[in-house]
């Protein structure tokens, strides 16, 4: 019987982390790069939350994962109000198109 | 007289006059002129009662209380900069036998050249601005006695000597000006390296007792005042001090200039404007030896004892080079200082004789080819005013055209040659009377005489060559000498004449110091006499 | 006349002529009679002159001197005072030269006043007489070796500025510069004797010299050195006096005006340098002596043969003048020194007398000079015949003429040499050169006064010479008879000239360094027998004899001999002239086709001029010109050289700055310029991009550091 452990959680994990990276490095649509944010930070979350239960660390991996959850929603506020901005100046929320960060 | 800084005036009145020349307007010309003939005339009044107050047998040379004229005193002093101890420099004046023949040549050669200087044209307020400047760098080379005083007046002369050639010279004046300047400055270099190791090797006691370092000239002629390790100290037992014998006979062989550092004569000479050849050959020339009796011979009698044979080996060098080479001269002016060459070769070898003749006859023949010379370099400028040019075979028979000239001619020619009753022939005996009598450069006295010969030739080939024959009808319509050139050649006919019958005049003035200094070299040094 | 005086007169007679010069040279332009206030001068000169002659030669047996310090230096180190005196002295000799000098002058002066009229330069000419007058009164009147040198170099001036009187012409300057060059090579040797002296008796003054060598006291503590002194001392001599191997200015100096090649280069200056060998004769060792006595022999020798062929009339005077010259020399050389200061001065007057002659000649014919175009004259200008007729017999050394006696005595005293010496050679010359003297002094004398005229237009204008030159003339021939200078016209030994004036001076010179003829001054009786090893040699002999008794008794038996030959050599010279010339018995152009290279090689001279301008002269200038190259391009070249190198050196430190110091500097700005260029094109601006640097960054970290 397969036994579920540490493993198949980091796994899940990497594979969500993964995602979330080609999700912000493939997407051209500044809120689809959020989205891949969001993913990132859920990876760590798993990760926190299975360190937490498998792992010799108490609860600990529970709260900073609450934290995680509550900052990802605040930061998901922040983002979207700049993304928001970034429509109102350039029409657009390509990332591809909005280069000026690099002068 | 005691107290009156009469050193101070006769050096520095030329630096008033610049000052008033300064204030004065380019255009007015004649007024700069006349200030100019003034200052240098005082100047000439001042250096002639400077000789009759001037007593005749104090020794000077070493001790600072036979000097007469003295001012002395505290100049820049700074308490204990680090490891340099008390800097103390003093502006140190006096005159003993040796220099005052020198005051009374400046004032002399100062005052002709300015009358010589008249029709000067281009930009005259700076030209006599830079004449002035000019005298004071020489008289106060003739009486500083701080090594560093000196430094500085010798340096001083440079600058204006450069602007003289330069501006006012001939056509290759740059190339002149700046062979000169850097030839100068190339001995001064070494000059300045034998001054601070002078400086660091001797001490002077001053009134609370303490000792400090010195560039007292006086204080470096007396070994008590050398510590034994000293670089230059006489009791160190390296060969820095010969090293740096060298090193300053060098400095001040360039100015005689003596051979092979004589290139820079020629050039200076041909392309300098005639004023100027008069003071080049007149004063400038005897700052060199000069400098080596006054500062050479009694700081390192040591070595200039081990040293005598070459000195007078370069000597009959200058003698018998500067004849051959005068020679083989087709433009006056060049021919004139090829024989300054040669005739400053006999103040070589009277003063290597290390006898009271030979270096009387030096002296004596220093202040005789400054008179004689600057005549010979008048008579070329008469013609070269008037013909513009120099070549000695576009003349010929100019006696017959000029004849008050051509008396000058003969009289400048023949004191050249050394003929008895001029000057020049008692020097020049006596130098061959002190070179004679001492063994070791007999050899060279004698063959120095053959330049007795050969000046003769140059001399009188030159005199044919551009004086008798037929008149060259090209040159038919030049005037005799004016006024003013007849003042130029009168005085110094007469001076000629006047030493050359009677050579005690000027004798008298050095013998007293001449024999101090003899005494000193020969015996070492002064405290070895007292 | 108190000695004082006649010092005083003395000095006021030397500075009377320079008086006249300064003031007619600085006047003579304005004035053109200040040649009167010269002549006037030169009469008031040789009158004192006369005065103090008379009383110096009547009343004063001994010398008078005096002298003060020209200049001095006291306290020398090492010895003490050091005297450079000036002074006077008055013997015999200066008195007998005072007449000499002033008399000729004084007669020159006058000659000169019609031959040079009309000359621009007339003041000028007469200024430079006085100059000479008084250079030359100082050499006659010194008492020391300085003021002799002094004057010495002053007649050599004066000799400068009459010889190239005329400068327009280029001989003229040529030869005046050739006169004082040539004299200068003589001086310098004087010089150098001079200063062998000084320097070891600290003394110029003659008296005090010979007193310090006849104690003993050697130059240098050597013979040698005594020697050298002689011999160089002697040198001035051969410069001024036309010895051989430096006589070769003085034939060229006849580029001068002809009074003054009578008063300068024939009569008195040229004898200055006798009269210095007879002022330094007492300190001569015997190899000095020999030198001096062959370079006389060979110079007159020389001159005489040259004086053969010469066809300008100034010329072969000038050579016979040489040649008369070194029989002087040569006569004080063998010991004759009475004879050679008689034939001195009687050489003078008849010497002066023939130039004057031949500047009558030459006035008459319109300054033509040469003989081939003259002939003749005899009947034209008698005065000037008979007179140089008079003095030719005297040069030829004929009885009854000054020049007979001097001679004679001169060639006694050879034989007597070559008798005690050996050196037979020296007597030989001298009779040669009687013959030859004799005979081209004929030769001159017919060519020129006999036959018929060669060149009529110039005979015909010719005329006799007025008063003022045909009195000095007159005088001079006159003074050339034997009976100013002794009553016996065969003899000269008993005349007041040599009995009582002219007395041989006591040697000085060690006894083995002299000829063992010549005398020292006796000591007294004690200090001979003190130092008898010294003295045993001599015969104690009191008074005035200075010569052996072996030389008086040998100059005895010569005399007659002497005189027989010397009056068949001159006979047969005589002879020679007159059956070439005047009878044309042998014909002079066939000897001369026969003898044709001897006669070349006498026509020009013996090639000595051609010698020393291709070997001294040549050789001089080619050195000099070697040098100035060598000054030029080696030496100059050497600073020019140090100058470029520098200049070199400074512009590679130039381009090194360029190059690498700063090019360093530029380097690093532009690397960092280059990599934050291309760094910069990393920064897209995209979040993107850098998020996949981010994630590969890691990688590599994670591959790299293995933080696992």
């Amino acid at each position: 019987m397969l036994q579920v452990g540490l493993t198949h959680f980091l796994v899940i994990g990497a594979i969500l982390f993964s995602l979330g990276i080609y999700g912000i490095i493939t997407r051209k649509n500044a809120v689809m790069v959020l989205m891949g944010v969001e993913l990132i930070l859920n990876a760590a979350n798993i990760n926190f939350v299975a360190f937490s239960r498998y792992g010799n660390f108490g609860l600990n991996g529970q709260i900073a994962a609450l934290f995680v959850i509550v900052l990802a929603a605040a930061e998901a506020a922040i983002a979207l109000a700049i993304v928001l901005n970034i429509y109102k100046t350039y029409s657009n929320v390509n990332v591809d198109e909005i280069s000026n960060l690099k002068e | 007289m005691a107290g009156f800084p009469i050193l101070s005036l006769v050096t520095f009145l030329p630096v008033l006059g610049m000052i008033i020349i300064m204030f004065l307007k380019k255009e007015q010309a004649l007024t700069i002129k006349y200030t100019t003939l003034l200052i240098t005339g005082i100047q000439l009044v001042v250096a002639v009662v400077m000789l009759l107050n001037f007593n005749y047998n104090a020794q000077g040379v070493f001790q600072q209380s036979s000097f007469q004229f003295i001012e002395k005193f505290r100049w820049i002093q700074v308490p204990g900069v680090s490891w340099l101890g008390t800097v103390k420099i003093d502006y140190f004046l006096g005159v003993d036998g040796i220099s005052m023949p020198m005051i009374l040549l400046t004032a002399i050669v100062s005052f002709i050249a300015t009358l010589s200087s008249w029709n000067i044209e281009k930009s005259i307020k700076g030209y006599f601005a830079l004449f002035l400047l000019l005298d004071t760098g020489m008289m106060g080379v003739f009486v500083s006695l701080d090594f560093f005083l000196f430094y500085i007046f010798w340096e001083l002369m440079l600058l204006p000597m450069y602007f003289l050639i330069g501006i006012w010279g001939g056509p290759r004046k740059e190339y002149a000006a700046i062979k000169f300047f850097i030839y100068t400055l190339f001995g001064s270099v070494f000059m300045l390296l034998v001054m601070i190791g002078l400086y660091f090797s001797a001490f002077e006691t001053l009134a609370d007792g303490t000792k400090v370092h010195t560039f007292n000239l006086l204080a470096m002629m007396d070994p008590s005042n050398f510590s034994a390790n000293g670089i230059l100290s006489p009791f160190n037992p390296s060969n820095l001090r010969f090293i740096a014998y060298i090193a300053l006979f060098v400095g001040f062989a360039i100015k005689i200039p003596m051979f092979p550092f004589h290139t820079w004569l020629p050039d200076a000479h041909v392309e300098a404007p005639t004023p100027i050849s008069v003071i080049l050959a007149g004063v400038l020339l005897k700052m060199g030896t000069y400098g080596i009796l006054r500062i050479s011979y009694p700081i390192f009698p040591d070595i200039t004892k081990q040293l005598m044979w070459w000195i007078a080996l370069f000597g009959m060098i200058n003698i018998l080079y500067g004849a051959f080479v005068a020679l083989a001269q087709k433009d006056f002016k060049k021919l004139i200082a090829y024989s300054s060459v040669s005739h400053m070769g006999y103040v070589l070898l009277g003063m290597a004789s290390l006898t009271t003749a030979g270096i009387s006859g030096a002296v004596f023949q220093m202040f005789n080819h400054g008179t004689i010379t600057a005549m010979l370099f008048l008579i070329v400028g008469v013609i070269y005013d008037r013909a513009h040019t120099r070549g000695l075979d576009e003349f010929g028979g100019l006696a017959v055209q000029m004849p008050i000239y051509a008396g000058f001619v003969t009289v400048a020619f023949f004191a050249a040659i050394g003929l008895p009753s001029m000057s020049g022939f008692v020097s020049e005996a006596l130098v061959f009377v002190g070179s004679f009598s001492v063994e070791g450069i007999r050899v060279l006295s004698i063959l120095s005489s053959l330049g007795i010969l050969l000046g003769a030739g140059y001399m009188l080939w030159t005199l044919q060559r551009v004086y008798l024959g037929k008149l060259n009808e090209k040159w038919a319509n030049l005037k005799d000498l004016d006024v003013r050139e007849y003042l130029m050649f009168v005085p110094l006919s007469i001076i000629v004449i006047f030493l050359g019958v009677y050579p005690s005049g000027m004798l008298n003035i050095m013998t007293t110091s001449v024999n101090t200094l003899v005494n000193l070299v020969n015996n070492g040094f002064a405290k070895v006499l007292f | 006349m108190t000695e004082s005086l006649l010092i005083t007169l003395s000095i006021v007679t030397l500075f009377l002529p320079l008086l006249g010069f300064a003031v007619v040279v600085l006047t003579g332009k304005k004035f053109s009679k200040m040649y009167l206030f010269e002549m006037l001068i030169i009469s008031a000169t040789l009158l004192i002159s006369l005065t103090i002659a008379f009383f110096k030669l009547s009343y004063y047996p001994h010398d008078i001197v005096a002298s003060l310090d020209w200049f001095k230096f006291s306290n020398v180190p090492g010895i003490g005072t050091l005297n450079f005196e000036i002074g006077v002295k008055i013997d015999n000799l200066t008195a007998l030269m005072l007449i000499v000098v002033n008399l000729i002058s004084f007669l020159v002066h006058l000659f000169s006043i019609e031959y040079m009229h009309g000359d621009p330069r007339y003041n000028r000419y007469f200024s430079y007489l006085g100059i000479f007058t008084f250079s030359m009164l100082g050499i006659v009147l010194t008492h020391n070796l300085l003021m002799m040198y002094i004057f010495w170099e002053l007649v050599g001036l004066s000799s400068y500025l009459l010889i190239g009187f005329w400068f327009e012409k280029k001989s003229a300057s040529d030869a005046s510069k050739k006169a004082f060059i040539v004299n200068r090579v003589g001086d310098i040797g004087m010089f150098a004797g001079i200063l062998i002296l000084f320097t070891n008796y600290h003394t110029f003054t003659f008296d005090k010299i010979f007193e310090q060598i006849s104690m003993g006291h050697l130059p240098f503590n050597s013979p040698a050195w005594l020697t050298a002194a002689g011999i160089l001392v002697f040198m001035g001599a051969v410069g001024k006096s036309a010895q051989f191997p430096l006589h070769v200015w003085l034939p060229d100096a006849m580029e001068g005006p002809t009074p003054v090649s009578a008063l300068i280069h024939a009569a008195t200056m040229v004898a200055a340098g006798v009269y210095l060998v007879v002022r330094i004769f007492a300190m001569l060792t015997a190899d000095a002596m020999t030198v001096i006595a062959i370079i006389g022999a060979v110079t007159s020798f020389i001159a005489a043969t040259i004086a053969l062929t010469q066809n300008d009339i100034k010329k072969v005077l000038a050579y016979s003048t040489v040649s008369q010259l070194g029989y002087m020399i040569m006569a004080l050389g063998v010991g004759a020194y009475s004879f050679a200061f008689f034939h001195l001065v009687t050489h003078a007057f008849f010497k002066a007398c023939l130039f004057l002659g031949s500047g009558s000649v030459i006035h008459a014919m319109h300054h033509e000079q040469d003989i081939r175009n003259m002939g003749g004259l005899r009947k034209k200008l008698p005065i000037t015949y008979y007179t140089f007729l008079i003095s030719t017999l005297a040069i030829s050394g004929i009885p009854f003429t000054s020049g007979f006696l001097s001679k004679d005595g001169i060639l006694a005293g050879t034989l007597t040499f070559g008798k005690l010496t050996g050196y037979w050679f020296i007597p030989a010359l001298g009779f040669l050169v009687a013959l030859l003297t004799a005979f081209y002094m004929f030769r001159l004398v017919i060519l020129t006064f006999h036959g018929e005229p060669r060149d009529h237009h110039k005979y015909d204008h010719a005329h006799e010479s007025p008063f003022v030159m045909a009195a000095p003339l007159v005088i001079l021939a006159t003074l050339s008879i034997f009976i100013w200078y002794t009553p016996n016209p065969v003899g000269a030994d008993q005349g007041w000239f040599l009995s009582k004036w002219v007395k041989t001076p006591h040697t000085v010179v060690p006894q083995n360094q002299r000829f063992n003829f010549m005398k020292t001054e006796e000591k007294t009786a004690a200090a001979e027998t003190s130092e008898p090893a010294l003295h045993e040699a001599e015969a104690p002999v009191h008074g005035e004899i200075t010569h052996s008794e072996m030389y008086t008794e040998a100059m005895h038996a010569s005399h007659y001999p002497a005189m027989f030959l010397s009056i068949a050599m001159a006979g047969l010279g005589i002879l020679f002239a007159f059956l070439i010339y005047q009878w044309k018995k042998i014909s002079a152009d066939m000897l001369e086709e026969k003898l044709r290279p001897l006669h070349k090689f006498s026509l020009n001279k013996w090639y000595i001029d051609e010698l020393y301008d291709a070997t001294w002269i040549a050789g001089t200038l080619a050195f000099s010109k070697m040098l100035y190259w060598i000054d030029s391009v080696i030496i100059d070249g050497a600073v020019n050289g140090a100058a470029t190198v520098t200049r070199f050196v400074s512009r590679l430190s130039g381009l090194f700055d360029t190059f690498v110091v700063d090019g360093f500097v530029n380097f690093t700005a532009f690397l960092s310029g280059f990599i934050g260029l291309n760094f910069k094109k990393l920064q897209t601006g995209k979040v993107q991009t850098y998020v996949i640097f981010v994630v590969f960054a890691i990688i590599i970290i994670m591959l790299v550091f293995k933080p696992y």
